[in-house]
């Protein structure tokens, strides 16, 4: 490389970033998923059809409507349910009342 | 008892068969008793960079299927009497390959042998996990580059929850990072992941860095594995990457660029 590249080189990585610098940021992002992915206890799935069995003896709603999110570090586990309840069903308990 | 080396990725093409060959031979040069197999089944190439493709009578396969025993089947090195090769077989089907009868294997050659290198194929499918099952140590080979390092973590994933060791809750398998095909001056230029940039992600014990080298193709041309070449950068990695995996403290070499731009040397670190 001659003397005028690697200047130019020089400064071109101060404005525009290597893409070294962009594929660590990349596989950071990926591999945090794929952990997570590994990590998820292997009953989600079967937990989230047996909630929706519970909630539907009171609402009508379909599996979309239930998220269950497992994240974790080193010091806990967090389970996050989250139900979607449709608009008309709201409406339509209350004018079961 | 001999201790099982699987060396495995993931993604294919990153030097696996090229490492399974130079720790083989270093091993078995060190004094030794190395068998090295290869269980890419189908695929077959370690006789190739062996360099024994010419002395292949009986394979892996037949071993399994009992139509051959060990001793027929193993290639005893021409340069080095303490190292063995067990080929693949060239056919296709893979349903010889089960658990039982892989085990069988190892532990027979565990009685006659030091160590027991095992060559993986790509992939994590079924030969890849027969390959890293029975494993003691495993090195993972990776590339600086973003597939290939995702698929180690992946690898050790499998590592830590499918091995042997993982499911009869022994000690867990020793595992190394062995970075390949490593360019410092693309690194310098920011072109190119460093060493440290790897491990931050992976964070393994680096039993070494070995240079994209021209001498690699060379070797595998000529059917000698890379560490013979005791003058080109990637053969003398691999002797420390050997030296490193049997005790020795060695500082990592070929991490740096050998020439120093003008402009680097006056305003570089
Ligand atoms: N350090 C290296 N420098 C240059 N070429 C290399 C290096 N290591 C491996 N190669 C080449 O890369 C290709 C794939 O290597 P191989 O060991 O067969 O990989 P794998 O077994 O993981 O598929 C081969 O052509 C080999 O010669
Ligand atoms: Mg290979």
């Amino acid at each position: 490389m001659g003397l005028l590249d690697r200047f130019r080189s020089n400064t071109s990585n101060q404005q525009v970033r290597g893409s070294a610098v962009v594929a660590k940021e990349r596989l950071q992002i990926l591999v945090a998923h794929d952990r997570a992915e590994r990590n998820r206890p292997p009953y989600l799935n079967q937990l989230k059809e047996d909630i929706l069995i519970v909630v539907r003896k009171y609402v009508n709603v379909d599996l979309n409507a239930i998220q269950v999110t497992y994240e974790q570090d080193e010091r806990r586990e967090i389970l996050e349910l989250n139900i979607t309840f449709p608009d008309t069903s709201h409406s339509h308990n209350h004018d079961a009342k | 008892m001999a201790r099982i080396i699987v060396i495995t990725s993931g993604k294919g093409g990153v030097g696996k068969t090229t490492t399974s060959s130079a720790l083989a031979m270093g091993l078995a040069l060190r004094g030794h008793r190395t068998a090295v197999i290869d269980f890419d089944v189908g695929l077959r190439n370690l006789d190739l960079v062996m360099g024994c493709e010419r002395r292949v009578v009986y394979d892996f396969v037949n071993v399994l299927n009992s139509e051959a025993n060990l001793t027929q089947a193993l290639i005893k090195d021409k340069r080095c009497e303490n190292l063995f090769i067990l080929p693949a077989s060239q056919t296709r089907d893979k349903s010889s390959l089960k658990r039982e009868g892989v085990g069988r294997v190892m532990e027979e050659l565990s009685r006659g042998f030091d160590y027991v290198v095992c060559d993986s194929p790509a992939g994590i499918e079924h030969g890849a996990m027969m390959a890293m099952y029975y494993a003691d140590d495993a090195i993972i080979v990776t590339n600086p580059e973003i597939s290939s390092v995702r698929d180690s973590d992946r690898m050790l994933g499998i590592l830590a929850g499918k091995s042997r060791r993982a499911e009869t809750a022994a000690t867990p398998i020793r595992e190394y990072l062995l970075l390949s095909r490593y360019d410092p001056e693309r690194v310098q230029r920011g072109d190119m992941m460093s060493v440290d940039d790897v491990q931050e992600i992976l964070s393994l014990e680096l039993l070494g860095v070995v240079p994209e080298s021209k001498a690699v193709l060379t070797a595998s041309n000529a059917g000698t594995p890379i560490i013979l070449d005791k003058e080109s950068d990637a053969g003398q990695a691999y002797s420390d990457v050997v030296k490193r995996y049997l005790g020795e403290r060695l500082p990592h070499r070929f991490i740096e660029t050998t020439k120093k731009g003008l402009l680097n040397r006056l305003f570089g670190e």
